[in-house]
């Protein structure tokens, strides 16, 4: 009780008051703890992209966006801190990062009006925008993720997997069993045989797993894995020799990070990802000549065109997009979170505005409206090049089976609505 | 010169025996009291709620219950973060309710829809539940000491985490697996919830608090306690003058785990509000709490508040200073806090290897004299 | 034979395998319980920390270099050379013997004679201190680590046990290579411990600190001295689980699979280690593999520590550990 008081002291100093002269993009990353490796890259994209909208074009509007980082360590309590300590600031959006922090930030931030954005990650059914007022998780979500993974299998295989055998090798948390309802569900339609192997937290251990895959031989391994899980499973994947064109990660387990540890034999290994890899598209001259060369490049600055940092620039230009598109509807150019709100609600990611910024076929294109905040949910199929160490995209942006898809969000989310007492909108 | 006893005469028993026998420091306990119940409720905010007086609060709990049973009874315990999710997860099914089969007179199973309980007792019942429990994984500690049942509580934290990770029923059947405490409240005052005002929260977690540790201080220091000591000191020469090991070693687990359990509780329901079981009370959980109460000083109710509040807060001021005031990047500052925490937690154990509540003692003790020096 | 029972050997096979590299991880624990009574909960921060230097050192890393970076607004990171494996390995040894130096010089040597629940603590301390120190010396990205170790199938054993039973076993070269180092190392530290002068003076303060200390045998030297040796140790286990995931923070976690070995072994025998570690192994993985499916898979978390608490109940000093004797 004692050291309480000694800390009030600095209760003035955190109080001060927040100046609305710029809009604010709260960034809850995470450089450090186990799964450091792919925070560090996320965090560097999305804070570039803001510099280099504030240094070549005065920020968005004419009005310079503000980076708060706050470091969360993956660590859901320090999530909180970091909420709570940033929301005064104004800040427009949240992009949780991490399973744990989006479903903690759901409920308060939907009670303080700050829109939440948890791209491929988090709640599935918070596409469900009639239940879900403040989440948004557009482009696409894990289920459609399981959808096209399965899509893909069906176009390898002529539209025919009757009788195929299909592994799903999963981080054993609330991430990891997301695929799970939609993949029996699909596994009833196309008459596929279903193989759930859970791996414990953290995963450095998963010789039990790849030995039951070498006896039962699946035809393919779809695979949910985090942190130090992927890199073993990629190696052990090569170990056993499984054809690595069958091995098909979900997008958080498809970054360099994960495939260099295994050398050689990670090559041919694929995962979905939602934006396109590399460094050829216009934007990232521009990312060279203004933020790079000015030495305004956030971190160490050697993680740009990595499949992460990609990410976090795409999160960035989403963001911005939607800042952009708020500040049109209500005619202010410093905006509200509540406003900023109505923006995403509105986006709409063309292959033309695409292509204005800079990034042309970055991203699937979508809209998101008052009923659907999660897009139409496409993704695409990436290969991994040991030689060239180099991810590249094998497939198109393929769309999610969104009948069994949108069922299971539809269920998911009335059920979160009827818990919690939440009348529908959009009506 | 200011914890004296000159002048402040006992007249009865009663008054040897209390808990604060200086006036001084009574006055100052009472201030304490005062503060944290008059002044904070009405200067609190959701910063100060949820980034550090519902973590202290909720895990100084936590730190009373392991202090009783590796502080006092001696029985060191890594399964703190299990027995919290098992408070967590009782609760959240008190809460929302759950169906109950008994056994009708014609002996078919009959199925009775418990309701939804009111949330003050769904703490208090999520608690109970814990001590069962506790006292299952408790048994082991009869044939096994010291590290070995450390190690063997570990088999406890895996389990149960692996048990809420795959069994269904205990979050609802959610597609996700996280379970979200649904809003509930006490005299019409929302305590869970999203729109619960920070004030409701830091209240009813204060109240457990406060009753809790009354609790401890005065189980400890009666004739429980005494023979939990007993059993720590020394447990066969206990055995050899009467304390029956196996009812105080329970006794103590039972008490800890309930003690636990409510922490459990009110960290999903009150200060989370959505909780994953491995992400929440994984082994880190385990690891954190006893941190606190080595640091804070084994065998010690201060203590368990010292400690709580050094691995709560330290982590807070030390990142508000390297980062808000220092403008230093975010991850050179988090690395740095690991490194001052470490050497802090080293500095003080060589100071002073019996924790913070015993530095606390010695300057009590310097300040009787002070400024004498005899 | 019957497709399960092959199974089930090859089940065991590589249990036994994945049980030498938690005993790897343990046995850093066993040497340094022995010699000082201490439950070293940074042994796992150890293997981090020293698989972390060999590869800075084997790709000319600069240390610190984020930190000098941000301080100087340089841009330096890598001295541009590189360093064979050995050299490095014996470079990173040197780092890890100053390091037990330092651990010794400011720490312990300050808490001698305190409660075991107070080294603990300590250790626990220096292990966030390693943490933060590890990160902001070599930077938090996962890098690989390569000293030329073998890994993937064992083709000859596949072929052998194809053309004998008509299914391929798979053993992992790596797992190989590991027992075979495994091996060595406890032979060299039992011929250490048993024919050299340093190993009985390691025996004789394991067995008593005062007596030992009263015949003239120096503490701090011996402690450095086990410290080196753990720290030996965690490079090896650094290496070998470095090789499967690449260096990376979470290596430190591996102590969490070497705790149910050392109830099991119990914390003062090297040849407890080993076997507890080989039970622990075989148990989980049978486990996994026999009743796994039924509970929903997963289950080898808390199966290793079933397993110890189960022989524990009936052994409660471990299976190899000194006979506990209780006097009033």
């Amino acid at each position: 009780m004692k050291l309480k008081l000694a800390t009030m002291a600095l209760a003035g100093v955190m109080a001060a008051g927040p100046v609305m002269a710029d809009l604010v993009f709260p960034s809850l990353s995470y450089r450090t703890g186990p799964f450091a490796a792919g925070g560090i890259p996320f965090a560097d994209g999305y804070a570039d992209y803001f510099t280099l909208l504030n240094e070549r074009d005065g920020g968005i509007a004419g009005v310079p966006a503000r980076v708060v980082e706050c470091e969360t360590g993956y660590n859901t309590e320090k999530g909180v801190e970091c909420y709570e300590s940033t929301k005064g600031e104004g800040s427009l959006v949240y992009q949780p990062l991490s399973t744990g922090i989006t479903y903690q930030l759901i409920p308060k931030a939907s009670a303080d009006g700050i829109p939440v954005h948890s791209m491929g990650y988090g709640r599935t059914s918070a596409s469900n925008g009639k239940v879900f007022e403040w989440v948004f998780n557009y482009p696409t979500n894990y289920w459609n993720g399981a959808s096209i993974a399965v899509k893909h299998i069906l176009n390898e295989n002529a539209g025919d997997v009757a009788g195929k055998k299909i592994a799903l090798l999963y981080h054993n948390s609330a991430y990891g069993k997301e695929p799970i309802r939609t993949l029996e569900e699909l596994s009833g339609k196309h008459g596929y045989e279903l193989l759930l192997l859970p791996v414990d937290s953290p995963g450095q251990e998963q010789k039990s797993q790849w030995l039951q895959i070498r006896r039962e031989r699946p035809d393919y391994v779809l695979f949910w894995g985090w942190g130090v899980m992927n890199q073993v499973a990629v190696q052990e994947a090569a170990n056993i020799r499984y054809p690595m064109n069958n091995f098909i990660g979900i997008w958080w387990s498809g970054s360099e990070n994960d495939v260099l540890p295994a050398g050689d034999g990670a090559d041919g290994y694929r995962a979905l990802q939602f934006h396109n890899l590399g460094t050829d598209f216009p934007l990232f001259d521009d990312i060279q000549k203004y933020v790079v060369d000015a030495g305004k490049a956030a971190g160490a600055g050697d993680q740009i065109g990595t499949v992460l940092y990609n990410r976090g620039l795409y999160a960035a230009m989403l963001a911005a997009e939607a800042a952009r598109k708020a500040q049109e509807i209500h005619g202010v150019a410093e905006i509200t979170s509540a406003m900023m709100r109505d923006g995403m609600e509105a986006l709409e990611i063309t292959e033309a505005r695409m292509a204005e910024i800079g990034l042309p076929n970055f991203g699937p294109t979508f809209s998101v409206s008052c009923e659907n905040h999660g897009g139409q949910g496409p993704a695409a199929i990436s290969e991994w090049d040991a030689d060239t160490k180099t991810w590249t995209l094998v497939s198109d942006f393929m769309d999610p089976d969104t009948e069994v898809v949108n069922a299971l969000i539809m269920e998911d989310s009335m059920a979160y609505a009827s818990e919690n007492n939440i009348a529908e909108r959009c009506n | 010169m200011f914890y004296r006893e000159a002048g402040d005469f006992k007249t009865s028993y009663v008054q040897d025996a209390q808990t604060f026998p200086i006036a001084f420091d009574r006055w100052r306990y009472y201030f304490v009291l005062a503060v944290a119940f008059l002044v904070i409720p009405f200067v609190i905010n959701d910063y100060w709620a949820n980034a550090v007086l519902l973590p202290f609060l909720i895990y100084a709990i936590a730190a009373i219950g392991l202090n009783i049973l590796t502080g006092y009874c001696g029985q060191v315990s890594l399964g703190t973060g299990g027995f919290m999710a098992v408070g967590a997860y009782a609760c959240y099914k008190l809460m929302t309710g759950f169906d109950i089969y008994l056994m009708g007179a014609d002996g078919e199973w009959v199925r009775y829809a418990l309701p939804p309980i009111n949330i003050f007792f769904s703490v208090i019942l999520a608690g109970l539940v814990t001590a069962f429990v506790g006292v299952l994984f408790g048994l082991p500690s009869l044939r096994i000491k010291g590290f070995y049942l450390a190690v063997a509580t570990l088999a406890a934290q895996f389990f149960l985490v692996w048990l809420f990770n795959k069994w269904a029923w205990s979050y609802n059947y959610s597609a996700s697996g996280q379970i979200n405490a649904p809003t509930r409240s006490m005299f019409g005052i929302e305590v869970t919830g999203p729109t619960t005002e920070p004030w409701a929260a830091y209240m009813f977690c204060l109240v457990f608090v406060v009753a809790l540790a009354w609790l401890a201080r005065n189980l400890t220091r009666g004739s429980v306690g005494r023979r939990w000591m007993a059993i720590r000191d020394m447990d066969i020469a206990a055995e050899i003058i009467g304390v029956n090991p196996l009812t105080a070693k329970l006794s103590a687990f039972a008490v800890s785990s309930f003690f636990v359990g409510v922490a459990g509780a009110l960290f999903f329901a009150v200060y989370l509000g959505a909780v994953e079981v491995g992400e929440a009370f994984g082994i880190q959980k385990s690891f954190l709490v006893l941190f606190m109460i080595i640091i804070g000083g084994l065998g010690s109710i201060f203590g368990s508040f010292a400690g709580a509040a050094f691995m709560v807060l330290m982590p807070v001021l030390l990142k508000n200073v390297l980062v808000g005031t220092l403008g230093w990047p975010t991850d050179l500052a988090a690395h740095i806090e690991f490194i001052i925490v470490g050497a802090l937690i080293v500095v003080f154990l060589i100071a002073e290897p019996h924790g913070l509540a015993q530095l606390w003692r010695l300057a009590k003790e310097k300040l009787r004299l002070w400024p004498f020096p005899y | 034979m019957p497709d399960q029972l092959l199974f089930a050997m090859e089940v065991t096979l590589n249990g036994l395998m994945a049980g030498v590299l938690y005993s790897l991880v343990a046995l850093g624990f066993v040497l340094i319980f022995k010699a000082s009574g201490i439950f070293n909960y940074a042994q796992g921060v150890m293997a981090l920390f020293a698989a972390l230097t060999l590869v800075g050192i084997m790709d000319g890393q600069v240390p610190f270099s984020h930190l000098i970076n941000a301080v100087f607004g340089t841009e330096i990171h890598h001295f541009g050379w590189h360093v064979p494996a050995l050299l490095a390995i014996a470079f990173t040894m040197v780092f890890m013997v100053a390091f037990a130096w330092l651990v010794n010089h400011f720490v312990l040597r300050h808490l001698v004679n305190q409660e075991p629940i107070i080294l603990f603590m300590a250790t626990i301390g220096l292990a966030y201190f390693l943490e933060g120190f590890g990160d902001i010396m070599w930077g938090s990205d996962i890098k690989k680590l390569d000293v030329g170790l073998p890994q993937g199938l064992n083709v000859w054993i596949d072929e052998t046990t194809f053309n004998a039973f008509g299914y391929g076993f798979f053993i992992d070269n790596l797992d190989i290579v590991a027992t075979v180092i495994a091996a060595l190392l406890v032979t060299a530290l039992v011929v250490f411990s048993q024919y050299t002068k340093q190993g009985r003076a390691l025996r004789a303060v394991a067995d008593d600190h005062q007596a030992a200390l009263s015949v003239g045998i120096s503490l701090n030297y011996i402690w450095v001295l086990v410290w080196s040796v753990a720290g030996f140790v965690a490079l090896v286990a650094g290496i070998m689980w470095g090789a499967k995931s690449g260096v990376q923070f979470s290596l430190s976690l591996i102590a969490l699979k070497a705790l149910p070995v050392l109830m099991l072994g119990g914390f003062t025998s090297i040849p407890g280690a080993i076997v507890g570690g080989l039970i622990i192994g075989v148990g989980e993985k049978l486990f996994e593999f026999a009743i796994g499916p039924l509970l929903g898979g997963a289950t080898e978390n808390w199966f290793a520590y079933v397993l110890a608490l189960v022989f524990l109940v009936f052994r409660p000093q471990g299976l190899f550990g000194e006979k506990i004797i209780e006097r009033v």
